[in-house]
């Protein structure tokens, strides 16, 4: 068993690339644009959403004696068209079949679960493997066609054979029409039989067997619209306590609350809101300080948030202001007006923690992405590009050239693709393997084992 | 040097992203009039292709159809007319999307 390496500053941890998956073309169709990504609580499955609505699930091959210095690979193990798209025919609007998030459900027993939703719809998919299948009946041909029963002369009991490996998707529930605004957050709880579902304005509960019923936690709808002020971004469970669950805003605040307290948690139990400073407020303040995610640590202790241009750590027991910030891309600061006329300012990252909380990771522009390690306060800029994907090749870090004068190596401000975000990482939740998503292709990478 | 050029070079000094807020007010001089939280909210919420009716989403969906499934129409003509068609006799519904390139 391999366990988790320390870190992944930059003088613990060294990323080789390992795998690259998708098209090599630059002509990107929509629908090959990959919106989510997550690995199971084991980490052997990792799956990928698409703005065509379709979900693939890789799984890593078990390791073998001949290959120890590098863990197993991911390969292709279900694929399936979760959501299709659909028209909403009261507003004459087109429902948009791109999957926002993929959740795994703790595996109870041999199959596996997850949940998959678009911007209205929520559906929980039940992957199963099939390897054996029933042979010698005595009424059905091996190809299905029915016997006349007149030709039968004697009875066989029909046996099982093992048969190829067929991994088959089929959907279990569908959760609809709870949602009057655009999905954003999916979240199981601990407790594993419920989850929430967040849209810009509600948050809501479901039991995970009962589709035809959901309970409203979370109403932050203005009695008139024209007072609507900020509008909900992200949610999810504690990690443990199945009593609690965050939502963050487009006003850069976070949100704890309590279901024990009240049926409807519109009134907080805590508030996490940095303080900001009156002078420097400016157009664009309110937007870049929009929480894109918001994700606890595996301890329950920590909060992490992603605004436009950094990500924050918030210790949950206390509310005034963030124990640790960290820059992402401070450079674009002096951008941010071409940012807001060509929408990049809108773009929202995620960002994610490794298994014992130690670094966090989020995406960038230019195909870079960056970590952060929290104990040695070190930090690194890599990037995901076919250039750098020879197998078990270091990845050499990065570095933006902010002054005048750029040294070798480095790339200026000016030089950066914006076209080119990586707004989906993921963190395997024990070993040091990622995974991250450039517009069409998952890259995946693995700690350097010598 | 004249006054303004003297105050924008503080501002730059104060604030980038002050600076980045006066590139914008020179480009659009009517943005912010109303808050521009709002204006910004009310768009996201609204996000979603919208359709005269849904007479006009169909139309939409067949123009695209027809680029990419011309062979249809001929194997229609075949099976209906001559009998009343079982669903073995009709030709497999196409998955009208392509598998991910992903799982290639």
């Amino acid at each position: 068993m391999s366990c988790a390496g320390p870190g992944g500053g930059s003088n613990d941890v060294q990323w080789c690339f390992s795998q690259v998956k998708g098209a090599i073309d630059d002509d990107v169709a929509e629908a090959d644009i990959i919106s989510t990504v997550e690995f199971n609580q084991s980490g052997e499955l990792l799956a990928t959403g698409d703005k065509g609505g379709r979900v693939v699930i890789f799984q890593q091959e078990q390791e073998s004696k001949n290959k120890p210095q590098c863990r197993g690979e991911y390969n292709v193990y279900s694929t399936f068209q979760s959501h299709e798209p659909e028209f909403d025919y009261l507003k004459s609007l087109e429902i948009e079949e791109k999957i926002n998030k993929i959740r795994w459900l703790p595996q109870k027993n041999a199959a596996h679960f997850l949940l998959s939703t678009n911007d209205k719809t929520i559906k929980l998919w039940k992957i199963s493997e099939r390897d054996k299948r029933p042979e010698g009946y005595n009424l059905k041909e091996e190809d299905g066609r029915y016997v006349d029963p007149n030709t039968v002369t004697a009875l066989r009991v029909p046996v099982f054979r093992p048969m190829d490996l067929m991994v088959e998707a089929s959907p279990r529930r569908v959760f609809a029409n709870a949602h009057t605004y655009h999905i954003n957050s999916i979240s199981v709880n601990s407790d594993c039989e419920t989850y929430l579902s967040a849209d810009d304005l509600r948050v809501n509960l479901w039991h995970l067997e009962i589709t035809d019923r959901s309970f409203n936690i979370v109403d932050i709808k203005p009695a008139n619209m024209e007072d609507l002020t900020e509008v909900i971004t992200a949610a999810e469970f504690h990690p443990n306590q199945c009593n609690t669950f965050v939502y963050s805003s487009s006003k850069g605040t976070i949100r704890m609350c309590d279901m024990r307290a009240a049926a409807l948690c519109d009134k907080h139990a805590k508030l996490f809101e940095e303080p900001e400073d009156p002078n420097n407020r400016s157009f664009f303040s309110e937007i870049i300080s929009s929480i894109s995610d918001v994700k606890f640590s595996h301890s329950g202790r920590y909060l992490m948030t992603r605004d436009y241009l950094s990500v924050k750590i918030w210790d949950l027991n206390m509310e005034t202001r963030p124990v640790e910030t960290y820059q992402v891309h401070e450079y674009l600061r002096s951008k941010l007006c071409s940012l807001y006329e060509n929408d990049c300012i809108f773009d929202k990252f995620e960002c994610c923690w490794n298994g014992n909380d130690s670094v966090v990771m989020t995406g960038s522009y230019n195909n870079f992405f960056r970590m952060f390690d929290r104990g040695y306060q070190q930090d690194v800029t890599l990037e995901a590009s076919r250039e750098n994907s020879k197998p078990r090749s270091v990845l050499k870090p990065r570095k933006v050239s902010t002054g005048g004068k750029r040294k070798k190596d480095e790339i200026s401000v000016d030089s950066l693709d914006f076209n080119k975000k990586i707004l989906h990482t993921a963190w395997h939740p024990l070993d040091n393997i990622i995974a991250v998503a450039t517009t069409n292709n998952l890259y995946i990478f693995q700690e350097k084992l010598n | 040097m004249l006054p303004q050029e003297v105050n924008s070079i503080e501002e730059k000094m104060i604030s980038p992203e002050k600076a980045e807020e006066a590139k914008l007010k020179a480009r659009y001089p009517n943005l912010g009039n109303k808050p521009g939280g709002s204006d910004l909210l009310r768009k996201r919420l609204q996000k979603g292709q919208k359709y005269f009716d849904s007479g006009d989403y169909n139309m939409a969906k067949a123009k695209i159809k027809n680029k990419q499934l011309p062979t249809a129409a001929p194997e229609k003509t075949e099976i209906t007319g001559d009998h009343i068609p079982t669903p073995q006799d009709l030709p497999q519904r196409k998955p009208s999307l392509v598998a991910s390139k992903l799982a290639g």
